[in-house]
């Protein structure tokens, strides 16, 4: 168990970068919007859950890499 | 989680037990009825206080609307966490109930746009900030507070209690508006009634300020206190040690976040879906959701007490599990009981009425109503409103072209039913939670410790779902605009969002969480 938890690191790193990448874009073309709603919710997303969900996935992932979760 | 063994804790009686959850449960109800009744009211707010032809207070309207949602409740958990860690539990969650309740009354105050202009939407987005940051601060403090007190093999029993105020401060907004609605009348309450809901509630802060008032310090805060073990910076232990941020993360990713989507689903979406898809008209789609949330409420003690026995863990990730595997199938049967296109329509049987009605400006309102009935009792009215200016009577406004379902008995009960599942869902995820996360962290520095993780978890991941899954849902939609057919039932493309949210946490939580209680270091 504690090597699946170790090697799911990995994991979790690369979902933060794709979910980074993947809400970075779409953010973007929201900012780019002409409805104001758009615009608000695009520099929302790109600017509170992206750092959270890119910053915390990866430090998560690298913990578990480390083994910091083993029993 | 520590290992350290857990000291004796000193015998508190039922009696205090239950004065200290009372004077709890009541205040963070208030501050849930206050944060709510501000979305319930939503479109009668924004043409009292941002009127759409300027673009700045629309501009603040959007902001007031998401400011409160989520984005500064982790900065209230920050500040009132940090503050309730070194000056104690009871005074901290005090300040946060006077700041939401005067801000809330406040709010009920505040003269319309036509009457003070900018100002109005500018204060009202400054209430709603006091708002969002003293519910950041209130949640941590009221379970810290309870779970200090509580036996620790009955935390998940005494905590749930707190975990039921959400639900509740719910279902109190929704039975006061629509009160308060249905004694005024609906022209009077948009006019001014809507101010009542909001004035109500000082009462309401008044008399739970004086309860709280009445309360001593948790047993643990002030065992600390009295040791010197209070922690000097919560801020820097909290998130600057690694000990204790792999923890806050496991918090986020392993429990709070699945357990946001499945809350603000089972809470929020399903009535947006209900109005918004599913067309039903207002008083039924609130009844439905009402009905539901009162049934189901029992449930959060329910499963917070089992979570005693058999673990938080378990009870936790199997409603997360149950959200992922049914949340289509029962959108998809949501859909089914107000799909005209599958019904039989008793064309003889339609009627038309008009209604007219002199606004307060002097414009006239003419309302057209086409009733269709169907077979099974189902009703579904298109509803067009225009507006002809008292400047130009003979060239009206465009027409504003609406639909109300009305469901017949059957369907009515079945929505309800359905509802009552994911609601029961979110007893499922919410109840053990605050058990949960109390016994993650140390005493000296777990109001800090567990405020974050649940407000980024609950506000942030949660908060969002009606945004993210109305947005995934317009993106299907349009996409079947350009190649008909390309996206199969579009209006549950939604859903992808807190399945993805919820499954991603369920696998997190089943591999990294310990299902054993976690015992820290000072309790």
């Amino acid at each position: 168990m504690d090597a699946i938890k170790k090697y799911l690191g990995i994991v979790w790193i690369l979902l933060g970068v794709y979910a980074g990448y993947d809400r970075i874009t779409d953010s973007l073309t929201k900012i780019a919007s002409d409805k104001l709603e758009d615009r608000v919710f695009g520099w929302v997303v790109l600017c509170v859950l992206v750092p959270i969900v890119v910053g915390g996935l990866i430090l998560f992932g690298t913990y578990a890499w480390q083994e910091e979760y083993d029993e | 989680m520590t290992g350290k063994k857990a000291k004796v804790q000193p015998a508190i009686s039922k009696r205090t037990l239950f004065s200290v959850i009372s004077a709890s449960s009541v205040g963070t109800l208030i501050e849930w009825y206050d944060f709510y009744i501000f979305g319930s009211l939503a479109a009668i707010l924004s043409s009292q206080f941002f009127p759409k032809d300027n673009p700045t207070a629309a501009l603040l309207s959007t902001l007031a609307t998401f400011a409160a949602g989520f984005i500064v409740r982790p900065f209230g958990a920050l500040v009132f966490g940090r503050l309730g860690d070194l000056v104690g539990r009871k005074y901290t969650f005090l300040v946060t109930l006077v700041l939401m309740g005067g801000s809330t009354f406040a709010i009920g105050l505040i003269p319309g746009y036509a009457t003070i202009g900018f100002w109005a939407p500018l204060l009202v987005l400054l209430l709603r900030l006091i708002q969002g940051l003293a519910l950041g601060g209130e949640y941590g403090g009221a379970a810290t507070y309870v779970a200090e007190y509580a036996p620790e093999n009955q935390r998940g029993y005494y905590t749930s209690f707190i975990q039921t105020t959400a639900t509740l401060g719910l279902f109190v907004s929704l039975g006061v508006i629509l009160i308060t609605r249905e004694l005024l009348g609906v022209e009077a309450f948009a006019d001014w009634g809507w101010r009542v809901p909001f004035i109500l509630s000082i009462l309401l802060v008044g008399v739970s300020i004086i309860i709280r008032m009445r309360m001593a310090e948790s047993p643990l805060f002030s065992k600390l206190k009295t040791e010197g073990k209070i922690s000097k910076n919560p801020l820097a232990e909290s998130f600057g040690k690694k000990q204790n941020l792999k923890m806050v993360l496991l918090a986020l990713f392993g429990a709070t976040a699945g357990q946001g989507v499945i809350w603000y689903t089972g809470q929020f979406y399903a009535l947006s879906f209900i109005q918004k898809a599913c067309n039903v008209e207002f008083v039924q789609s609130n009844v439905i959701v009402a009905v539901a949330l009162l049934g189901a409420t029992p449930f959060f003690v329910i499963f917070g007490g089992l979570s005693d026995r058999i673990g938080r863990k378990n009870i936790m990730l199997a409603g997360m599990l149950l959200g992922v595997l049914t949340y289509r199938p029962i959108y998809d049967k949501m859909y089914s009981l107000t799909d005209l296109t599958t019904r039989q329509e008793l064309s003889d049987a339609q009627t038309i009425s008009r209604k007219l009605a002199k606004q307060p400006n002097g414009d006239l309102l003419t309302t057209s109503t086409t009733s269709h009935f169907y077979s099974d009792g189902l009703i579904a009215k298109d509803i067009e409103k225009t507006i002809a200016t008292s400047k130009a009577p003979n060239s009206p406004s465009k027409p504003e072209l609406t639909k109300a379902v009305v469901l017949p008995s059957r369907s009515f009960w079945l929505m309800i039913f359905l509802v009552f599942i994911q609601v029961l869902y979110v007893t499922m995820v919410y109840g053990p939670i605050a058990a949960f996360l109390v016994e993650l962290f140390p005493t000296r520095i777990r109001y800090t410790s567990m405020s974050l993780p649940y407000h980024i978890g609950n506000g942030i991941f949660g908060g969002l779902t009606p945004f993210i899954a109305t947005a995934l849902v317009a993106t299907a939609t349009k996409a079947n605009e350009v190649a008909p057919g390309s996206v199969e039932k579009p209006y549950l493309e939604g859903l992808w969002y807190p399945i993805l949210v919820a499954g991603v946490c369920f696998v997190i939580g089943l591999l990294y969480l310990n299902n054993k209680r976690y015992t820290t270091a000072d309790d």
